[in-house]
């Protein structure tokens, strides 16, 4: 009984995230009646399922919800901005409820019969029995959807009356998703055209709910004045199956009359895509095999949406299983490794063969187990909208979050730690970043600030860009706080780009007084902190009236990155490729000629280096010719002298747990083909020692 | 003698570390290896000689020589890897322990075993569960958590204690 309980909890806190998606889209467009038939059937799956598992309290307050909600369906009650207020603390009560009911913590009961009594007063002026007649309707939906198909073929002389066929086939289209087809083979040539005649005729395929009448009610005014023939292609229950074979163009073809059963039966034993047999054998013209065309693509979207409906249907696993399948997939592809390198050494091309095979398997397996850890981060974006919403409520501004790249998708681990940054970062642009609507108007800006989250794809990355278009960032007033605040003396010389990260430095906060929403001076370095510990990084940019951009590139997975291999020594050492830009050579006297640091020329630009011997106090053998790999570490090129690249390696990443704390530098370590253990350095942190 | 509450199976493996012979509660020894290739980690301590490969799984090694300031261990064909489930930080965590050799596998009962001397060992009483006592040898039975959670190898030595004062200790004992 727990276990259904769990799910339940679930379940229900899906269906919360959902409803509170739908009741700030309802607040945009009051008039969606999808949306609010959404928040009724979230309320009425929460009651009835609360109810069936012992959540009395949940279902019997969430029952008030659902009344109202049904008259709003009815239209009897107006979407309004208190309702969706109501709507959603009550959503946010019923969230209580469930916390309380996993916890054992008591729920603030006057809170609920506040909602509660909110709620009837709305409900009062609708009559009661009226309601409970509706309620009858509900249980029973109309949701038979059928597609049909409308030849619509007006007599010639129906512009004499004045009709418009155009308006009645955008008729056709509100009431449903719609194909149509114009045939223009009865055009004459120009000298025998009557401007005045209608020579066109059209094949309409159409999905709706409405019902044959309705159909027939859009025609009702020229059913004298032209051919109508509506027949069902496809009706679909939405509650049932659907068993209905996808026809065939030919079949079609036939149905419309356009070719005779022979015709066809001729044309199919002929080896060319049937359309254009068609129109070679002249039985058809060419408009006809388009009409039936896009009435078989019309359907066969039908049906691949409906089972992609079905397929959609996912499997819940705990988080944890996911992990050991990962960490098993990173032990294989590590065995895999050995498994080809032993293959190459011996030289038999039998083994060989296997080894490849179960090389690209293992690859395919660890992109699959990789893919089942993604998730949109979508979900994450949605969440912050209720944020800003009750943020800018708050602070009396009027802000509007618009989201872009909501698909693309990131590691779970990455999105569940990246929630707390965003959260940060989203509180300081709506505190600090828009400014009030009377502020915007002075500047000359529309009353209602923008913050646009967005996501995309970037090699091996993600960036993640937050971006307002507030009062941006005042670098002299950033410059003062780090002087009066001890973070830099007063005489040092900063670009813009120095200036503007200081304000990841610990202990800095700009707001000129402390909020409740943001600015308690721990700010931006935690920001900082978790995106690196999650081997991301984060970028800012502003300009000053216009607003703020940060910037946050992270990386596509945590257990598995592309590495370069290097040797030191004895050693083995993995660099990130995403953050290596070339290899050059560092010869002896190149080195020591250098008396004062360690700079290389690279095509005219100074690149300083690092010489990891020197920084692991790596003694032995010391080769002629050494190595420099050039990497990108914050936005800066730093180059990091090796003995010997010896090139890419899929780099399964180990934790190298407690004991190693200490070693920042050293982010893990890797298992490689032979079972030696090669370490992997965190560039970033080499420069931050340094 | 409060470590001595829990429950033992009176059964230590014993390994020799400079002629010394230690021994650790044989439910926190996961298994013994063949001295393998130990990669150095940069920055670290000298005790702690690095990390091997165990099974796909990397695991930090201890050299115990170096962390009880004796000379470090040199390579013979005795040495081993003894793979020690421990508590770090309230993780179970795997550690090895580089040893001389291994010798056996030993059954102690609790009254072969002596509450440690307090003065007189090289080591601070702290790190040392007891003494036990087979064929008029001592073997010290080592808190193996309490060494590796003790970071510092200056926490380890105790500065008073001399080596040889052992068998007077044992005498009394």
């Amino acid at each position: 009984m727990d276990a259904h309980k769990e799910t339940f909890r679930e379940e229900a806190y899906e269906l919360l995230a959902e409803l509170e998606r739908s009741l700030l889209e309802l607040e945009d467009n009051p008039d969606d009646m999808e949306q609010v038939g959404r928040v009724f059937r979230a309320m009425h799956t929460i009651k009835g399922s609360g109810a069936m598992f012992g959540f009395e309290d949940i279902a019997s307050f969430t029952h008030n919800v659902e009344t109202v909600f049904d008259q709003v369906r009815s239209g009897k009650i107006p979407v309004t901005r208190e309702l969706v207020n109501l709507t959603l603390s009550a959503r946010d009560h019923i969230k209580d409820l469930l916390d309380a009911s996993a916890t054992g913590n008591t729920v603030d009961k006057a809170n609920a019969s506040h909602i509660i009594s909110s709620l009837n007063r709305l409900l009062t002026g609708v009559d009661e029995a009226d309601a409970s007649a509706e309620m009858q309707d509900i249980q029973l939906p109309s949701k038979t959807q059928a597609t049909y198909r409308v030849q619509f073929k007006p007599h010639p002389e129906l512009f004499m009356n004045g009709t418009n066929p155009l308006l009645l086939l955008n008729e056709l289209r509100d009431l449903g998703e719609c194909t149509v087809t114009a045939h223009t083979e009865n055009i004459p040539v120009l000298e025998d055209l009557n401007p005045e005649a209608l020579y066109i005729f059209w094949d309409v395929v159409l999905t709706t709910d409405k019902g044959m009448n309705a159909i027939k009610d859009v025609f009702i005014f020229v059913e004298d004045d032209a051919d109508i023939i509506i027949d069902v292609l496809m009706e679909e229950d939405l509650y049932g199956g659907m068993d209905q074979p996808q026809p065939r163009l030919g079949e079609i073809l036939v149905q419309h009359g356009a070719i005779s059963d022979q015709a066809l039966a001729k044309a199919l034993s002929s080896q060319m895509r049937i359309g254009e047999i068609l129109i070679k054998e002249k039985v058809t013209t060419r408009t006809a095999v388009a009409a039936a065309l896009s009435e078989q693509s019309q359907i066969k979207k039908r049906i691949e949406q409906r089972s992609e409906s079905t397929q959609t249907s996912s499997v819940r696993v705990p988080a944890e299983k996911l992990d050991q399948l990962v960490d098993l997939v990173g032990e294989l592809v590590t065995v895999q490794a050995r498994l080809s390198q032993k293959a190459a050494k011996q030289g038999d091309p039998d083994l060989v063969a296997i080894a490849e095979d179960v090389e690209s398997l293992t690859g395919g397996l660890r992109d699959n187990a990789m893919s089942i850890r993604m998730l949109q981060i979508g979900t994450t974006f949605a969440s912050f909208k209720r944020l800003v919403r009750d943020l800018s409520n708050e602070l009396g501004k009027n802000i509007e979050l618009t989201t872009a790249g909501g698909e693309t998708e990131l590691d779970k681990t990455v999105i569940d730690q990246l929630k707390d940054p965003l959260v940060h970062i989203i509180r300081n642009a709506v505190d600090h970043g828009i400014e009030t609507p009377k502020e915007r108007r002075e500047a000359g800006k529309e009353e209602a600030g923008t913050i646009h989250l967005s996501a995309e794809h970037s090699g091996a990355h993600v960036l993640v860009r937050i971006k307002d278009d507030g009062k941006g960032l005042d670098p002299v007033v950033i410059r003062r706080k780090a002087v009066e605040k001890g973070i830099i003396p007063s005489d040092a010389e900063l670009d813009e780009n120095g200036i503007q990260n200081l304000l990841f430095a610990p202990g800095f906060s700009t707001a000129e007084k402390i909020t409740d929403v943001s600015g308690r001076g721990v700010g931006m370095d935690v920001v900082k902190r978790s995106i690196e510990s999650l081997r991301g990084s984060i970028d800012l940019s502003s300009v000053k009236g216009d607003g703020t951009t940060i910037t946050l590139k992270l990386p596509l997975t945590l257990a598995i990155i592309d590495g370069l291999l290097v040797q030191i020594g004895e050693g083995y050492f993995v660099l990130p490729l995403s953050s290596v830009e070339e290899c050059v050579e560092l010869t002896g006297e190149q080195h020591k000629s250098r008396k004062n640091g360690n700079i290389l020329n690279i095509r005219g630009d100074i690149v300083p280096y690092v010489r990891l011997r020197d920084e692991y106090d790596i003694q032995e053998n010391t080769p002629d010719l050494e190595h420099v790999v050039i990497m990108e570490t914050y936005g800066k090129r730093v180059g990091f002298v090796v003995d010997r690249v010896i090139g890419g390696h899929q780099t399964v990443i180990k934790n190298m747990g407690s004991t190693f704390k200490d070693a920042r530098d050293i982010s893990g370590a890797t298992i490689l083909g032979d079972g030696t253990v090669a370490l992997i350095i965190d560039v970033n942190k080499i420069v931050d020692l340094r | 003698m409060e470590n001595m509450n829990m429950e033992s199976t009176g059964q230590f493996l014993t390994f020799v570390l400079d002629e010394e012979v230690y021994a650790l509660d044989i439910r926190q020894v996961r298994e013994v290896l063949d001295l393998t290739t130990i990669t150095k980690v940069p920055r670290m301590p000298d005790f702690m000689r690095g990390v091997i490969n165990l099974r796909g799984g990397v695991v930090p090694v201890v050299d115990l020589r170096l962390k009880f300031g004796l000379p470090a261990t040199e390579k013979t064909v005795d040495t081993c890897i003894i793979i020690i489930e421990s508590i770090l930080d309230g993780d179970a965590t795997l550690i090895g322990a580089l040893a001389d050799s291994v010798q056996e596998v030993m059954d102690l009962d609790q009254d072969q075993i002596k509450a440690p001397p307090k003065i007189g060992t090289r080591l601070k009483t702290e790190f040392i569960r007891g003494m036990g006592k087979k064929n008029d040898r001592f073997i010290i039975i080592l808190d193996i958590d309490k060494v590796f959670t003790s970071y510092e190898l200056s926490q380890v030595l105790d500065k008073d204690g001399v080596g040889d004062c052992f068998e007077d200790q044992g005498q009394r004992a």
